[in-house]
């Protein structure tokens, strides 16, 4: 009984985490190309964010190692 | 025209505009007072008790600064038909649109841990166990949608909105000198002691707590489910403009209760002062701990549905109050798991709700920037905005603010991690 009862939940946990992939799969299909005008401010503006997230992270991680130490 | 046949179509036609107005009216008010969160009230109290009334002039500054942001919210809802989350997957695609989502979910649900860690405080001066009010909490916001109307929910969370003015009266309590806010708090000027660290950690604070990325996406959404149009946008600028104005003048009169009877008492959350004024004045003590109630409860209403909408948009699920819940079961399936667990954390014995506090100020900075550089980019997209896009003004003044918004947000956030380096 208990065997059978974790064969059904294990086959729906699987049946969702597979929907949930494709799911996700046709989300980024459906939203590949932007849409927004790339002009030379969209790319600056993006690669400026990208720059202060990626300073923002290693600030976080070297709060983390001193945190752990 | 005689004078009576003037003044007789002249009433019908404010009495129409304020008719549409009636209907147009919510999100913009909404939002911007559940901006007062439990957090937002802390943070008043706290800043009333350190520096008195001489921040006020900063919070005004503040009101306008929030209604730019907003109103392009507004603005891009209205014209694109789609939420803030859809908006950011559709213009830059699924890189940065599962970033600002998953960033979204995470700050909104840490916030809303935030908001029942205030809702729980503000019940436990009244021996309300943590218990019953995370349950009545629960109750209360699952009958708030479970109606399936969109109306029925706005117009309950309106309600809340006007008790949130329950400081005003609280401030005439207290019988401050009118003559020392005017020249202490109105007119800019720097506290005695100047520039020090603590008058920069208060000044970051406000404008954490005046501009948050959840507020983007829920206003968007809100304009979105609610159907406004183009041809509203001068109502909706309008509930946008009536909005800010509720959130400075409930902040500044926060600030004027503890600014008169808790100046120089180091305030710690809202909780503390409604108790410290509690032994003051009975009634005062428990006006506020209704407010900071309240103001969880807003904030709580707000973020859980800013995420529920923002997850409904991208995965394409009935994600609509219109709806009912077996229309749109993921949806408010979504809204109850992120009431519930964040809920379930404050319940917790031993709960790191510190940590949690302090968390959510580091997280939110990792949004905050990216929301205002999507929305300004996103709005100055011909393609999509057309006529409505910003203009050479609006560019201006919001590029401004953003890169002070993202320069001062992102010191509080260090100074969050790193504590002596400001304090």
């Amino acid at each position: 009984m208990g065997e059978r009862i974790f064969d059904v939940f294990a086959l729906r946990a699987g049946r969702l985490v597979r929907g949930t992939v494709s799911q996700i799969a046709a989300i980024n299909k459906k939203y590949m190309t932007p849409h927004v005008t790339t002009t030379p401010a969209v790319r600056v503006a993006l690669l400026l964010l990208r720059l202060y997230l990626l300073a923002l992270v290693g600030i976080l991680i070297y709060k983390f190692i001193t945190l752990v130490r | 025209m005689n004078f009576w046949a003037r003044s007789f179509y002249n009433w019908r036609r404010m009495s129409k505009a304020l008719k549409l107005y009636g209907i147009i009216a919510g999100p913009g008010i909404i939002v911007m007072v559940a901006d007062n969160d439990a957090g937002g009230i802390t943070t008043y109290a706290a800043t009333g008790a350190k520096f008195g009334y001489s921040l006020l002039w900063f919070l005004i500054l503040l009101g306008p600064i929030a209604y730019f942001i907003q109103e392009m919210t507004v603005r891009l809802g209205a014209v694109t038909k789609r939420g803030h989350a859809e908006s950011i997957f559709h213009a830059f695609g699924p890189f940065w649109g599962w970033f600002s989502l998953i960033d979204l979910i995470l700050v909104d649900w840490l916030t809303l841990v935030t908001e029942f860690i205030g809702m729980t405080a503000a019940m436990s001066i009244f021996h309300v166990p943590p218990l019953v009010t995370v349950l009545f909490v629960i109750l209360i916001m699952g009958m708030m949608v479970l109606r399936g109307n969109y109306w029925t929910w706005e117009k309950i969370a309106l309600f809340f909105c006007a008790v949130n003015l329950v400081y005003i009266p609280c401030a005439f309590i207290v019988r401050p000198s009118i003559s020392s806010i005017l020249w202490s708090g109105v007119i800019p000027h720097i506290p005695a002691g100047g520039f020090t660290n603590a008058f920069f950690f208060f000044l970051m604070a406000n404008i954490g707590t005046t501009i948050a990325p959840w507020m983007i996406f829920f206003q968007q959404s809100a304009v979105v489910d609610k159907g406004i149009q183009e041809k509203d946008l001068l109502w909706g600028k309008i509930d946008t403009i009536l909005g800010s104005a509720f959130t400075v003048i409930v902040a500044a009169f926060c600030i004027v209760v503890t600014g008169t009877l808790l100046r120089g008492v180091d305030i710690r959350d809202a909780a503390e002062a409604a108790i410290q004024l509690m032994s003051i004045n009975k009634y005062l003590g428990t006006l506020l701990a209704i407010g900071l109630f309240d103001a969880g409860l807003l904030g709580a209403i707000c973020i859980s549905l800013a995420s529920s909408w923002a997850f409904g948009e991208v995965f394409g699920w009935a994600h609509s109050l219109n709806s009912r819940i077996r229309e749109a079961q993921w949806f408010y399936a979504f809204y109850f798991f992120a009431l519930l667990s964040a809920g379930a954390v404050v319940l917790i014995p031993g709960a790191p709700l510190v940590l949690i506090t302090l968390f959510v100020q580091v997280i939110a900075v990792t949004l905050l920037p990216a929301s205002l550089v999507f929305l300004i980019l996103m709005l100055n997209n011909e393609e999509s905005m057309g006529k409505y896009k910003n203009n050479l003004f609006q560019n201006v003044a919001s590029t401004s603010i953003a890169v002070v918004i993202i320069a001062l947000s992102t010191m509080y956030a260090i100074s969050a991690l790193f504590p002596g380096i400001l304090r």
